[in-house]
């Protein structure tokens, strides 16, 4: 389903990264995890637009959209829930939810998924009023998610959905992750936390200043010593 | 108290002028977060090219201000193509300079072509020459057509920003660009439409003060300019509302100032209300410090 081929990225004089290659499948939820500054965040934001590469080819359901602008990549099915939530602060939950669907027309597909979207979190139907920044941080974290699927992606990257939150919202978010993904849409899941990740990914790779050192499937990866060393603190 | 209120009167029409002017300064520095130094002068043309329609033309005053507030939404918009778009990611100093270039270069070139000379408007026919008298309260046509005006833009303005696809766009990009452009907003489309409004709002300001003082010039943006960019401060800069109540005060203060004291100071007096607002309130009125969630 997507295909990143050899990209290199720079800020100014950094090489942030150097040439990566991965793919993720159709249905499948993918991690990427490693350190910080590692350039995860980087690739999703390669992913989706808002950042160019300087060389390279990223391949999306057998479409070039290297040069393609956010907007289209929206168009064609790729969504991001961000690292750090970035909601609309000043705005309601539901307008927040509404700007997730901003490319859409059809009316009657959005009602849909909004039902949906309260149905994964029912703390956002009840908060659908209030500012999005008066939310606690796992409500926000909910809110980015949402309003993610509210484009109705066929791949959904998700930049660190654990960032900041007691270990049993922790598990919840990671829960409905799985359920959205057995709904029918493809997951990139970037985390440090790598074992909740790995519990749940089908594949994973593992970055390290720019580049991929290590892939496999997530039991693989559960079980390799490099990694439990690294960052399963054991 | 006939006085106060007769003052009251005055303040609220030039009010309104200011107004619609800090308006464009807000909504574009909620945008890009620049303070446009050329909005005064599209400001200026808007009252140039009511000047025109009115005489050249012949045409109305309500013709008038459309054409003027059509004209200014395209030099707005084109100003932010040409001059402003180049350098989304430049610093922030440099936008700044390029912004008081392209003021400088908008003032002169109008210089150049309908010369340095004040200017006066068509006197006022018929309906715009009438004025009503309560006791007396003298309020002329042109105050309740300035003031009914400016608050038909203000709904209208209102409207766009929370009902329509691109106000939500708008206030989105404002809070942050990025995550709009995950959204699927066009950015840049957003900045043109922000730029577009404001100018069209400065437009409706410029005719509206030149059949209201009669007089326009060249560098007659300049200190309504200053005054409508404190008000914005004063209400808080990138908050709507907050301008709207910011160019009301600014124009009450000012006339209140004229009336009572000596007319000398009554700059000083706005100049002295900014200073004082940047002290207590360095958001503004309506400005929250803000706070983030990590
Ligand atoms: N806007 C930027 N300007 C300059 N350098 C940047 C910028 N964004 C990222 N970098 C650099 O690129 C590298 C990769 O950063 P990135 O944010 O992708 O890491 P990450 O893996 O997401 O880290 P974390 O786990 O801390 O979120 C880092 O060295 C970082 O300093
Ligand atoms: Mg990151």
């Amino acid at each position: 389903m997507l295909e990143i081929k050899d990209i290199n990225v720079h800020f100014g004089v950094i090489h942030a990264l150097k040439g990566i290659s991965f793919t993720v499948n159709e249905g499948e939820i993918v991690t990427l995890i490693g350190a910080n500054g590692a350039g995860k965040t980087t690739t999703l934001r390669t992913i989706s637009g808002l950042k160019k590469l300087t060389s390279g080819s990223i391949i999306f359901e057998g479409k070039d959209i290297t040069n393609a602008s956010a907007q289209d990549r929206v168009k064609l099915g790729i969504s991001q829930a961000p690292e750090g939530r970035r909601v609309f602060s000043s705005m309601t939950v539901l307008e927040n939810l509404e700007l997730g669907a901003f490319l859409r027309k059809d009316k009657k597909g959005i009602a849909d998924d909004l039902k949906m979207v309260y149905e994964h979190f029912p703390i956002l139907a009840d908060r659908r009023k209030q500012a999005a920044g008066t939310l606690s941080g796992g409500e926000q974290q909910m809110l980015a998610i949402g309003r993610a699927l509210m484009s109705r992606p066929r791949l959904l990257l998700l930049d660190e959905p654990s960032m900041g939150l007691a270990p049993l919202l922790v598990q919840e978010i990671f829960n409905i992750i799985k359920d959205i993904n057995k709904a029918g849409t493809t997951i990139l899941l970037v985390e440090q936390n790598a074992s909740m990740a790995l519990q749940i990914a089908n594949r994973a790779y593992v970055m390290e200043t720019g580049s991929i050192v290590l892939s496999g499937t997530g039991q693989e990866l559960m079980q390799s010593e490099d990694i439990k060393k690294a960052y399963l603190g054991g | 108290m006939e006085q106060l209120l007769q003052q009251a009167i005055n303040g609220i029409s030039l009010g309104s002028i200011y107004a619609l002017i800090a308006l464009g300064y807000t909504m574009v520095y909620g945008i890009i977060k620049l303070i446009n130094f050329a909005h005064s002068d599209v400001y200026m043309l808007g009252a140039y090219f009511g000047y025109v329609c009115m005489t050249s033309f012949k045409l109305d005053f309500l013709p008038s201000l459309l054409i003027s507030m059509i004209l200014c939404t395209l030099t707005g918009v084109i100003v932010e193509k040409v001059a402003y778009k180049p350098l989304r990611n430049a610093t922030r100093i440099a936008v700044l300079i390029t912004a008081i270039g392209v003021s400088l270069f908008i003032e002169y070139v109008t210089m150049a072509i309908a010369g340095a000379n004040v200017r006066s408007y068509p006197p006022q026919k018929g309906l715009f020459a009438q004025s009503v008298n309560l006791g007396n309260i003298n309020i002329t046509m042109q105050q309740i057509i300035i003031v009914s005006i400016t608050i038909i833009l203000m709904v209208l303005l209102q409207f766009i920003v929370k009902k329509t696809r691109i106000g939500k766009a708008m206030r989105a990009v404002s809070i942050d660009s990025d995550a709009a452009e995950l959204m699927g907003i066009n950015v840049n489309t957003t900045i043109s439409f922000t730029f577009a409004l404001g100018s069209a709002l400065a437009g409706a300001a410029g005719i509206m003060v030149g059949i209201y003082y009669n007089s326009i010039n060249p560098l007659m943006g300049m200190l309504p300019g200053l005054k409508a960019f404190v008000a914005a401060v004063f209400g808080g800069i990138g908050i709507i509302p907050g301008a709207m109540i910011g160019g009301y005060f600014i124009g009450i203060v000012e006339v209140l100032v004229s009336g009572y004291s000596n007319s000398m100071y009554r700059d000083g007096v706005v100049f002295a209300i900014l200073i004082l607002v940047l002290i207590l309130k360095p958001a503004g009125l309506l400005g929250k410090n803000t706070r983030e969630k990590v």
